[in-house]
C-alpha cells in the first residue's frame, strides 16, 4: 500500500502540466479576479467582501470539480483501457487498491489547493480564514467525497480514456454554474436555486461559504451532500468495470 | 507430476460460446503450448485457468487449487502475462518492479530479474520508451516477480520483429530451466514448434488434438518432399525405384520428390551413382500448419 501510493504520487507529478492547471488556474483567478475587478474587494450590503468567502470557495469548488470530473476519470479510464487494473487483477493485490490510492491523491491534491487559496486569499487580500474551521473541514471533506464519487461514476461510464474529459466537461460545467461560480446563489432566481439546492455542487458551495463566513451550514445542504456521496458512490461500486 | 488440469471447460459469453468443450492436463517444468487461430478460445481458457474468468462448466485445477474458489492462493502460485496489457506510460522500469514485488509476501529480487530479463541498462527508462520487446521482457519480468510455480504467457511474441521475438524465445527457455511451469499461448506455428515441450492444438473452442511438435506432425504423416534441379537429365524412373519415393512430378525443369522416411539421402545417393548434382535443392517437411490444417480442415494463419 505504502509502495503504490508512492510509486502512483510519483506518476502523479511527473504529469505536472495537468497538475499546475488543477492547482494554478483557482489560485490564478482568485489573484486576477480579485486584482483586477473592483467589485470583489468592495464592502457588499452585509460588510462581507467578495474575496472574503464567496470568490475563494468558488475557486475551492472549480479546484475540486477538475479533479472529481477532469483528472480522476482521465487517470483511471486510461488504466483500464492500458490494462493496467488488468493486470494488477492477475496479481494478489486487488485493482480496488489502485483505485483507493488514486482517490485518496486527488483528496490530498484538493486539500492542497484549498490550503493554497485560503492562504492567498489571506495574504494578498487580508480575507479571513475560515471562521468555523471544524466546520469548513468537515463541509470540505464531505463534499470532496461527494465529488470523487461523481468522478468514478464518470470514469465508470466512459468508454475510454479519450472521451472521458468530454463526459467530464459535460458534467462539470453545469455543476459549477448550480454551484454558483457566474451567478452568485444569493442572486439565483428562485427555481433556479430550487435546482441548485439539489445538485449536490451547490449545497457543498453554499456549506463551504457559509462555514468559511462564520455560520453554521445548513443541515438540509449537508444531507444533500451526503446523499449525493451515498447515491454515487453506489452507482460507482455497481458501475465501475476493471476491463 | 501434473500442475494444471483442465476438464471439460467450457466459457459462454452473451453472444457466443468462446470455449465449448476444452480438456488438457500440463506436467511440472514442461513448456505447454497452447496453439490455434485468432478466436479459437485460447485466451479464455488460461483467463479461465489464471481464474481471471469463471468458467461455465468443466473443472479446473492449478496446483491443487480450484481458481474461482482460492483465487487468493492462485495468485501467489500462478503469474501472469497478459495480451496487450501495459503500464502507466511514465512509470520506470524499476518502479513497476518494485511496485509488483510489493504485492507479493516473498517475491524474487527484482533487481536481478531486472538483469536476467535484459532490462539491466534500461531500469531508469519510461515504459513509453520502452520497444516493444523491451516491453514483452517487463511483462514477463512482472509475472514472474511473485516466484509463481506457474507463468501463463499470452501471446507473449506478437507485433515482435524477428530478433526480438528471437530473444524472448530465449528468455522463456530460461525460465523453463528454473524451474517454473510454463503455459504458452501462441498462434505462430514456429514459436510453438520451437518451445513446447507439449503442445494443445485448439480450434473453435475445442481441443483438436495434444502431443508433442514432433508426435502431432507425425499424425499427418511423414511425408517429404525434395524439390531440386538436375544439372542432367534424369530418368523418373530411378527415382521411381527407390523404395522411399512415392511420386514425381516435373515444373518447368525442377524435379519435386515426394514420399517418406530417409527420402533425401536416398534421392541425392541415386543422383551420385549417375554422377547428377542436384541444383538448388530443398527439402520440405511437414509442419504443425499442415497438422493443422489436417485436423481441423483449417489453415492456422
Amino acid at each position: 500500500m505504502k509502495k503504490m501510493l508512492i510509486v502512483e504520487t510519483r506518476l502523479y507529478l511527473r504529469d505536472w502540466p495537468s497538475l499546475l492547471f488543477t492547482v494554478g488556474l483557482p489560485v490564478g483567478l482568485l489573484l486576477v479576479l480579485g486584482l483586477s475587478i473592483p467589485v470583489m474587494t468592495e464592502a457588499g450590503t452585509s460588510g462581507e467582501r467578495m474575496v472574503d468567502a464567496q470568490l475563494p470557495s468558488m475557486m475551492t469548488l472549480l479546484a475540486l470539480l477538475t479533479l472529481a470530473c477532469n483528472i480522476v476519470p482521465a487517470v483511471l479510464t486510461t488504466y483500464r483501457e492500458r490494462g493496467v487494473l488488468r493486470r494488477m487483477s492477475t496479481t494478489p493485490v486487488h485493482p480496488g487498491r489502485l483505485l483507493g490510492v488514486q482517490l485518496l491523491i486527488n483528496l490530498v491534491v484538493g486539500v492542497v489547493s484549498a490550503a493554497i487559496l485560503i492562504g492567498s486569499a489571506a495574504v494578498v487580500f487580508g480575507a479571513p480564514l475560515p471562521r468555523q474551521p471544524v466546520a469548513f473541514a468537515f463541509v470540505f471533506l464531505l463534499g470532496s467525497a461527494a465529488l470523487l464519487a461523481i468522478g468514478l461514476v464518470i470514469a465508470a461510464l466512459a468508454p475510454n480514456g479519450k472521451t472521458a474529459p468530454g463526459i467530464g466537461a459535460v458534467v462539470m460545467f453545469p455543476l459549477m454554474f448550480l454551484g454558483g461560480m457566474w451567478v452568485p446563489r444569493e442572486i439565483m432566481p428562485d427555481a433556479l436555486r430550487a435546482v441548485s439546492d439539489f445538485s449536490v455542487a451547490g449545497p457543498f458551495a453554499q456549506a463551504l461559504k457559509d462555514a468559511w463566513a462564520g455560520q453554521s451550514p445548513e443541515l438540509g445542504h449537508l444531507a444533500v451532500v451526503a446523499a449525493g456521496l451515498v447515491i454515487f458512490g453506489g452507482l460507482a461500486v455497481r458501475l465501475f468495470r476493471w476491463e | 507430476m501434473k500442475i494444471i488440469e483442465v476438464r471439460n471447460l467450457r466459457k459462454q459469453y452473451p453472444n457466443h460460446v468462446a470455449v465449448e468443450d476444452v480438456s488438457f492436463e500440463v506436467a511440472e517444468g514442461e513448456i505447454f503450448g497452447i496453439l490455434g487461430p485468432n478466436g479459437a478460445g485460447k485466451t479464455t481458457t488460461v483467463e479461465c485457468v489464471a481464474g481471471l474468468r469463471t468458467p461455465d462448466g468443466g473443472t479446473v485445477q492449478v496446483a491443487g487449487l480450484d481458481p474461482h474458489r482460492d483465487r487468493a492462493e492462485l495468485r501467489q502460485v500462478l503469474g501472469m502475462q497478459l495480451q496487450s496489457a501495459e503500464l502507466p506510460e511514465k512509470i520506470k522500469v524499476s518502479e513497476a518492479l518494485d511496485l509488483y514485488a510489493s504485492f507479493y509476501p516473498d517475491p524474487a529480487d527484482w533487481p536481478d530479474l531486472i538483469e536476467r530479463v535484459g532490462l539491466g541498462s534500461k531500469r531508469d527508462t519510461m515504459f513509453k520508451k520502452l520497444s516493444g520487446g523491451q516491453r514483452q521482457r517487463l511483462s514477463v519480468a512482472l509475472a514472474l516477480v511473485g516466484r509463481p510455480r506457474v507463468a501463463v504467457l499470452d501471446e507473449l511474441t506478437t507485433g515482435l520483429d524477428p530478433q526480438a521475438r528471437r530473444d524472448t524465445w530465449e528468455l522463456v527457455e530460461q525460465v523453463r530451466d528454473s524451474g517454473v511451469t510454463i503455459v504458452l499461448v501462441t498462434h505462430f506455428m514456429e514459436e510453438a514448434e520451437r518451445l513446447c515441450d507439449r503442445l494443445a492444438l485448439i480450434d473453435a473452442g475445442r481441443v483438436a488434438a495434444t502431443d508433442t511438435p514432433s508426435g502431432l506432425i507425425a499424425q499427418v504423416g511423414d511425408e517429404q518432399r525434395v524439390k531440386f534441379r538436375p544439372s542432367a537429365p534424369v530418368d523418373d524412373a530411378v527415382l521411381l525405384a527407390l523404395p522411399e519415393v512415392r511420386g514425381v512430378t516435373r515444373s518447368g525443369d525442377q524435379i519435386v520428390v515426394t514420399g517418406s522416411g530417409n527420402l533425401a539421402p536416398t534421392v541425392t545417393l541415386a543422383l551420385a551413382r549417375q554422377q547428377i548434382v542436384p541444383g538448388d535443392l530443398r527439402i520440405e517437411q511437414a509442419t504443425l500448419d499442415d497438422a493443422f490444417l489436417a485436423l481441423t480442415g483449417r489453415k492456422l494463419s
